[in-house]
């Protein structure tokens, strides 16, 4: 019963193939010689060399790249500490405080982009990398702070009882068997969070101001007035990069099946 | 119990007053906008109106929404019936073709949305890819003008999102007690029919978290009409960036958002009935 027939064979094959085929075509056409993406005309690493020699993009390279490490790092210590803290702690506000921390990624993204350009507008915060980092930070959080709940939940709760009851205070409990344990699921939410924010166009576009840029924006920005060959070189750059990722997500996951199953 | 209670406070406060600065500050700060007066200048007068909604009900506005919607319905319906299909075989694989599909699924997941969508435009600009083809088969003799078009619009639409579709449909699918489906067959229903009222009704809770995970950011997503559709359809959330940036009038910026954002509340509510109704009466 189980089973799938001919027909489902050849529906899920021409799927994948729809799915990758603009990125296989951005992935060739990186290659090829003449300017325009139309036919391929020869094999060639130009497009290549001129990114390396573009500063204005080797700088939002290096501004998302910031961007996304430093919001990474905080999200991880506000979510991990977070979620610990609501798996121990039972106030009564609890439930609202945690529907509204994962509420960023339950709204449209313009939404939440818009808000936050007001927001910090009225708080006469200088727009540009604080603004940034605190808007990456808003929907990083979310991610980090679900993935270490749900592995809370499938935690031993008498171990770190065992730890507080030999003599640990709250934080050694954490410090030595708690945050050991949930480290997995602390390391797949930031991959994930740092993936979120090195793709995110929306919010940036809204708090970015006027001189800072990132990477995405910098592409949008091009696919917007004229497309020069060496996005397909930065794309087929950044694919390189989020397969390396990718990577270490699956590797992760599997020294985590390993140790804990 | 009482014991390991204490002494976590420390570990909840950044989470706490981070939410409330930065994410329910925010909104409750839009909230306010919205009923304020516009100054010029993205100066706000702080005089309560509701000016900024009757805006909203001007002929134009409506219209925005209508078509916002409008292609947000038929992107999902596209989705639904392209994703569906592809979760539920996804399910009925074996087990390490599972694991390979869903690897398969996620890769392009994780590519810049921009990269993917920039592909789109190679194959379907005038000279591009697909035009090149059709003219050598001799199916079409002048280049047919696909790019910056309705279509192409809902094309970056489904294909940014189908990926939601399909995950949260082969979840539900793989959930599926498949002893059920037998049962039915072999008590002499036909294979469309035991598909009907045994496959297809168990599934419908994942198809309707796929529909509220489609559904909601394809209101939001401007910068696929944007790209793809080169600023010909306006949707609500190319108004709510215009008036942002260009515009300059960000109360009503917020009244539009705060009606986008009840929209998609109203959904996700809906969403929560239908599946809760569902669990109650033992189908979900």
């Amino acid at each position: 019963m189980k089973k799938n027939g001919k027909f489902a064979g050849f529906y899920l094959g021409l799927m994948f193939f729809l799915m990758y085929l603009p990125i296989g075509v951005v992935v060739v056409f990186s290659f090829n010689e003449s300017k325009l993406p139309v036919r391929f005309t020869g094999f060639s690493l130009q497009w290549y060399e001129r990114l390396f020699g573009n500063s204005a993009m080797q700088e939002a390279l290096v501004n998302s790249l910031i961007l996304a490490v430093l919001s990474c790092l905080i999200s991880a210590v506000i979510g991990t500490l977070g979620a610990v803290g609501l798996f121990r702690i039972h106030w009564k506000t609890k439930g609202v405080l945690e529907y509204i921390s994962i509420l960023p990624l339950m709204i449209p993204e313009i939404i939440l982009g818009m808000v936050l350009m007001a927001f910090f507008y009225m708080l006469g915060l200088p727009f540009g990398m604080l603004t940034l980092l605190i808007g990456h930070t808003v929907f990083c959080v979310p991610y980090i702070l679900m993935e270490v709940k749900a592995r809370l939940a499938g935690m031993d709760p008498s171990l770190e009882e065992a730890a507080r009851d030999l003599g640990a205070g709250s934080f050694r409990a954490f410090w030595d068997i708690t945050l050991p344990l949930i480290m997995p699921a602390v390391l797949s939410g930031s991959l994930l969070a740092f993936a979120m924010s090195m793709d995110d166009v929306v919010i940036s576009i809204f708090v970015n101001g006027p001189k800072l840029s990132t990477l995405p924006i910098k592409v949008y920005t091009q696919l917007k007035t004229g497309v020069t060959p060496e996005i397909n070189a930065l794309c087929t750059i950044m694919l390189g990069l989020i397969l390396f990722i990718l990577f270490l997500y699956v590797f992760f996951g599997k020294v985590k099946s390993r140790l804990f199953k | 119990m009482r014991r390991r209670r204490n002494g976590s406070v420390w570990m909840i406060l950044p989470l706490y007053i981070f939410t409330l600065v930065f994410v329910a500050g925010p909104l409750l700060y839009m909230f306010a906008l919205s009923l304020a007066m516009p100054n010029e200048t993205h100066g706000v007068d702080w005089n309560f109106t509701l000016e900024n909604y009757k805006r909203i009900l001007d002929t134009v506005y409506l219209n925005t929404f209508a078509q916002s919607f409008k292609l947000a319905v038929t992107s999902t319906v596209i989705i639904c019936m392209t994703g569906y299909p592809f979760g539920y075989y996804m399910a009925r694989m074996s087990e390490s073709r599972k694991k390979r599909a869903m690897l398969f699924l996620m890769l392009p997941f994780w590519v810049n949305s921009l990269i993917r969508l920039y592909g789109w435009i190679i194959i379907l600009q005038n000279k591009g890819i697909l035009n090149f083809i059709l003219k050598k088969l001799g199916i079409i003799e002048k280049p047919l003008k696909l790019l910056y078009s309705y279509p192409a619009i809902v094309i970056g639409m489904v294909y940014v999102l189908l990926p939601f579709m399909v995950l949260s449909v082969y979840s539900s699918a793989e959930k599926l007690d498949w002893s059920l489906v037998e049962a039915a067959r072999d008590l002499g229903a036909s294979r469309t029919k035991a598909f009907w009222t045994v496959t297809f009704k168990l599934t419908i809770p994942g198809l309707l978290s796929g529909v509220i995970l489609t559904f909601i950011p394809s209101m939001g997503l401007f910068f696929i009409a944007d790209i793809l559709g080169g600023n010909k359809i306006v949707l609500v959330g190319s108004l709510i960036q215009e008036q942002m940036t260009r515009g300059g009038n960000w109360p009503f910026a917020a009244a539009l958002a705060v009606v986008l954002m009840a929209l998609t509340t109203i959904m996700i509510i809906l969403y929560r009935r239908i599946t809760n109704v569902r669990e109650l009466e033992g189908i979900g």
